[in-house]
């Protein structure tokens, strides 16, 4: 097993697969190769390569301004890199999008939805955008597991921050997404709710086989979910491997430690220019 | 389900969303006809007087209110595009619509028929007020009514959308432009007079716009009783042009918004 810590490194390093997705031959959910972003003068992507296997949960890991948002939106064809490849669910993500697309979905605090518009009805929505032929159906499902049938009826602008956070989430589950990508998707929940969610996320990773990607702050949630982390900053991917590994990597007790000396470090000489 | 019916649902769910917004809000529905109502009440006053004083509008009485009558069907149906995409930008939506399967195009289709439908229930409304009011009524225009609705629409639609795709790039901040834009072809479009009221070296200006035809070719209706081909022609011509332009600057604008990271930020 191989599992490292190189600032700076834009080699591709396999992530060891996670135990629910053991075939080595299987070809990666999600491989990015070489992305450059670059905004005016600031470099907000320098040479960002990876690879995430199927049915795993990678974060992706860095302070404010380390170029999370950025690569979540290339992923998302939000945003088209000057340079690079994204290889979505073996599809070429930047030439044929809208053929991964209805086979993702993703969630973000700094995306909302419609305020005046009822839970039901943004579900409604967005279950016919991803193309459900029932979804009713569907909206009916997610919310008895997750738990939110009182709330169909209400504006979805008069929910509190946990109940827009699982509304988003329910949105982000209705066309069942083999790739699910989610920007903090416990930022500003107390601390029953962020578990509720976690415990959604898992149960979704083992039922379904997805893949999920998400960029968090909280290191005990990125401990407990993930397989594997990505540690970026300025731009660039610095660390790589399981939780487990990069803690004794650095020779730390935590995440949250390990974070701490990664976003302190002083930049890579070949990022010194590069601000994300 | 076919590529074909996949984007019409992505379409329809998409105008479901304005509905749903519509249905529940009286104050917006009231609002959609409002104003063309205040507009045609105002003109209905001003119609009457000039009926009495002058030899012109006394030919047809009812032609300044059908010329406000039409002229909000531009107006309104370039609002109902570019407040159509705005609603989008005021919820924070972009990201998750465009994150979704739904392609510009559709979404291009579906602010259309969202626009069509503000504009029949705003003007339709209006339009048959001014029959109890002023005895006057738009229908009677028959067939070439279909025909100047469907040019005025579409020259609002590309005015409308060329407005979104200002907004889409430089923000809400441009937001003003969907109020003002259109009033910036009103004295050059002829609605309230012939074009040939205009100063000469302006009337090529006029004659470059596809509503300063249908607004030529309604007075013919009202005052010669005649429907012009050639004038119909010209709209026909020039409106291809014009949402032709309107399209390809969305689309290049919505590239562009993704290179330079603009979908995710777009705000006030």
């Amino acid at each position: 097993m191989k599992n490292s810590v190189f600032p700076g490194a834009a080699e591709r390093i396999p992530f060891p697969p996670s135990p629910a997705s053991a075939q080595p031959d299987a070809a990666p959910a999600i491989r990015v190769a070489g992305l450059r972003k670059r905004f005016k003068n600031v470099t907000a992507l320098e040479k960002v390569s990876f690879d995430i296997p199927a049915n795993s949960i990678c974060a992706l890991l860095g302070g404010n301004g380390a170029g999370k948002t950025t690569t979540l939106s290339i992923l998302l064809g939000l945003l088209l890199p000057d340079s690079g490849t994204v290889s979505m669910l073996g599809e070429d993500m930047l030439r044929h999008r809208y053929r991964v697309l209805p086979r993702m979905n993703f969630t973000s605090p700094y995306v909302d939805l419609p305020k005046r518009l009822t839970v039901w009805e943004n579900l409604m929505v967005y279950g016919r955008l991803y193309g459900l032929s029932r979804p009713q159906k569907r909206i009916r499902e997610l919310a008895e597991e997750m738990e939110f049938g009182d709330l169909l009826e209400r504006p979805y602008g008069m929910l509190s921050a946990g109940q827009r956070s699982r509304t988003a989430l329910a949105k982000s589950l209705l066309n069942q997404p083999d790739v699910l990508i989610l920007d903090e998707p416990t930022a500003s929940l107390d601390p029953d709710m962020g578990d509720r969610i976690r415990a959604i996320l898992e149960n979704y990773r083992a039922r379904s086989g997805a893949t999920l990607l998400l960029a968090s702050h909280n290191m005990p949630e990125v401990e407990r979910l993930c397989d594997q982390v990505i540690m970026m900053q300025r731009g660039r991917i610095v660390a790589q491997g399981s939780p487990a590994a990069l803690i004794a990597a650095h020779g730390r007790a935590s995440m949250e430690e390990v974070f701490l000396d990664v976003a302190r470090a002083p930049a890579p000489a070949s990022a010194k220019k590069a601000a994300g | 389900m076919s590529g074909w019916s996949l984007a019409l649902l992505r379409i329809y769910a998409l105008v479901t969303r304005h509905a749903y917004l519509m249905r529940k809000s009286w104050p917006r529905l009231l609002e959609l006809a409002y104003w063309p109502s205040m507009q045609m009440i105002l003109w209905g006053f001003i119609s009457q007087f000039f009926s009495i004083h002058s030899s012109w509008v006394a030919q047809a009485p009812g032609m300044l209110i059908g010329a406000v009558l039409l002229w909000d069907i531009l107006f309104r149906g370039q609002l109902g595009v570019s407040l159509a995409f705005f609603e989008e930008m005021y919820s924070r939506n972009l990201g998750h619509l465009f994150a979704s399967p739904l392609r510009p195009p559709e979404m291009i289709v579906a602010m259309l028929a969202i626009s069509t439908l503000r504009t029949l229930i705003g003007v339709g409304g209006a339009a048959l007020l001014a029959i109890p009011l002023y005895h006057y009524s738009l229908f009677k225009l028959g067939l070439p009514l279909l025909a100047f609705f469907i040019n005025l629409i579409v020259m609002g639609w590309a005015i409308g959308l060329m407005v979104s795709a200002l907004v889409m790039r430089f923000g809400l901040g441009a937001e003003g432009f969907a109020w003002a834009a259109i009033f910036a072809v009103a004295p050059v479009s002829g609605v309230y007079y012939p074009v040939s009221a205009l100063p000469s070296w302006l009337q090529p200006v006029a004659a470059a716009l596809p509503a300063s035809h249908v607004f030529e070719g309604m007075r013919a209706v009202m005052i010669e009783g005649i429907f012009r081909m050639d004038l119909l022609a010209n709209a026909v011509l020039l409106n291809l042009l014009y949402l032709s332009a309107g399209v390809a600057v969305f689309l290049w604008t919505f590239r562009r918004a993704r290179q330079l990271g603009l979908l995710l930020q777009i705000g006030e």
